[in-house]
């Protein structure tokens, strides 16, 4: 056991736990954060994506213990701000979510992209969001609400 | 349930790792699909596990005399966005997992979890990498093709960490990476190739090829590349046929879930006899 202090969307813990459990059962079993999803469980799909210190990351493969001192940002907290309100009314005109399981994946995915790169083109929105699967969509129609989210968002990022 | 640890200097770690025998865990994209256990539940690691990736001592790349070195804990996005290092092994990690996993994965577990179907691993071969390892005694520095010694296995000590990923300078004029999967994103390698050659003057002053996924370690042979080098284009184009089914003696892989034996074998040789024929013999002068 250890005490891992870290925050949460802007929020600051201090959770007593073993540090090898995954940040994606800390999010969503202790913080009830259940925007991170658990599709897959070994990295395949993206469905857990977070950002950590800004940085795009799978949550099921994250041990609490690495997060000492990080800052977590989890679909919860990207809904509140002014680029995660972009992004969403962006996926919702393009017909980007269907069942909706992977959208808070791809979401963070493309915040993460929208960060680095405020003016993606298809083949790079294509690439950021490459780590995250939809069994509905079948892609296109996300890739468009990236693009959306970038063209009407311009100046967020 | 097993201890873990998080040391905060290289010599703390080094000294837990003789202690204790903990595993080092950098990003743990190998370790938490090989340990993973129930949904909910922590992964059934069978030691302690120490993490490595705040060790700021393993998180630079740095020029050194006559290469680059970079340490164990840097990223594999890290390597990606640096400047000096060399395209090939960028063109590799381009094609391993996707963004999100390369933004905690290293290449020192890469090289660690010694897999044939590494990708960052035949890159290295074909740079003619090193390994430095560190132990509480000391420390020494190993070719990548001797360090891996078979599949998942590797020549560590129960006391040392890999420290550092030791790259010569690469002075190749051309060079070819190639993967076959099923997928770009997210898909294990049937096979690959990296190969690096340095023309001048219609001569082969160094050249490498390195195969993965077709043996039970990376396929590289000092011997072939020995017999090329310092040759003019001419020469070696004579003994082409000869060199290629030198090659193919060497190159004896396996059916699996990924793909099998035949077709690896013939896209493979595709692949080498591309690079030797349709690439190095063709530069200016042949
Ligand atoms: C969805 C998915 C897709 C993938 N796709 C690819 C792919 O396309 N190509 C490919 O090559 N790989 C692929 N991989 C595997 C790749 O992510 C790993 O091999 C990765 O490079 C391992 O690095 P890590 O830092 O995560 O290692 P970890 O999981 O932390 O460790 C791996 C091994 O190395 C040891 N180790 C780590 N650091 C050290 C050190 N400093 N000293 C001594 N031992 C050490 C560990 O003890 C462990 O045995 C994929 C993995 C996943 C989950
Ligand atoms: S649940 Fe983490 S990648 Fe699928
Ligand atoms: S919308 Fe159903 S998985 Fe993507």
């Amino acid at each position: 056991m250890a005490t891992i202090n870290f925050s949460v969307n802007g929020t600051s813990h201090a959770i007593d736990t073993d540090p090898l459990r995954r940040l994606l059962d800390i999010l969503r079993e202790d913080l009830k954060l259940t925007g991170v999803k658990e599709g897959c469980g070994e990295g395949e799909c993206g469905a857990c994506s977070v950002l950590k210190n800004g940085i795009l990351v799978n949550s099921c493969m994250i041990p609490i213990g690495t997060c000492e001192g990080t800052e977590i940002i989890t679909p919860e907290g990207l809904r509140e701000t002014v680029q995660g309100k972009a992004i969403i009314d962006a996926y919702g005109e393009s017909g980007a979510v269907q069942c909706g399981f992977c959208t808070p994946g791809m979401m963070m995915a493309t915040e993460a992209l929208l960060r680095k790169n405020p003016s993606p083109s298809e083949g790079e929105a294509r690439e950021a969001l490459s780590g995250n699967l939809c069994r509905c969509t079948g892609y296109d129609m996300i890739i468009d609400g990236v693009l959306k989210a970038a063209e009407r968002g311009k100046g967020l990022w | 349930m097993v201890d873990s640890y998080r040391p905060l200097s290289l010599k703390e770690a080094l000294d837990l790792r003789a202690d204790t025998g903990a595993m080092p865990f950098a990003g743990g994209t190998d370790l938490m699909v090989r340990y993973r256990y129930e949904s909910g539940a922590i992964p059934d690691y069978p030691r302690p596990v120490m993490f490595v990736n705040q060790l700021d001592d393993l998180r630079k790349i740095r020029r050194i005399d006559h290469g680059l070195s970079i340490g164990a804990a840097v990223t594999m996005t890290e390597v990606l966005d640096h400047d000096d290092v060399p395209e090939i092994l960028k063109e590799a990690l381009l094609t391993i997992a996707a963004p999100g996993l390369r933004n905690t994965a290293t290449i020192a577990g890469n090289i660690c979890n010694a897999s044939p179907a590494g990708d960052s691993i035949c890159a290295l071969y074909a740079l003619d990498a090193g390994v430095k390892l560190q132990s509480p005694g000391g420390e020494r520095i190993e070719p990548i093709y001797q360090f891996i010694t078979g599949p998942g296995k590797i020549d560590l000590h129960a006391d040392e960490i890999l420290t550092e990923i030791i790259i010569p300078e690469d002075h190749s004029t051309i060079h070819l990476f190639k993967k076959v999967g099923t997928r770009r994103a997210n898909a294990l390698s049937k096979l690959t190739l990296s190969a690096v050659a340095r023309i001048s003057d219609s001569r082969i002053d160094e050249i490498r090829i390195a195969i993965g996924a077709v043996a039970p370690t990376v396929v590289r042979s000092l011997e072939l590349e020995k017999r090329m080098e310092g040759r003019s284009l001419k020469e070696v184009a004579l003994e082409a046929e000869d060199i290629l089914r030198d090659y193919d003696a060497l190159v004896q892989p396996i059916d699996d879930q990924r793909s099998t034996a035949v077709y690896r074998k013939r896209v493979a040789m595709n692949l080498v006899r591309h690079f030797l024929l349709g690439v190095v013999l063709q530069q200016k002068g042949a």
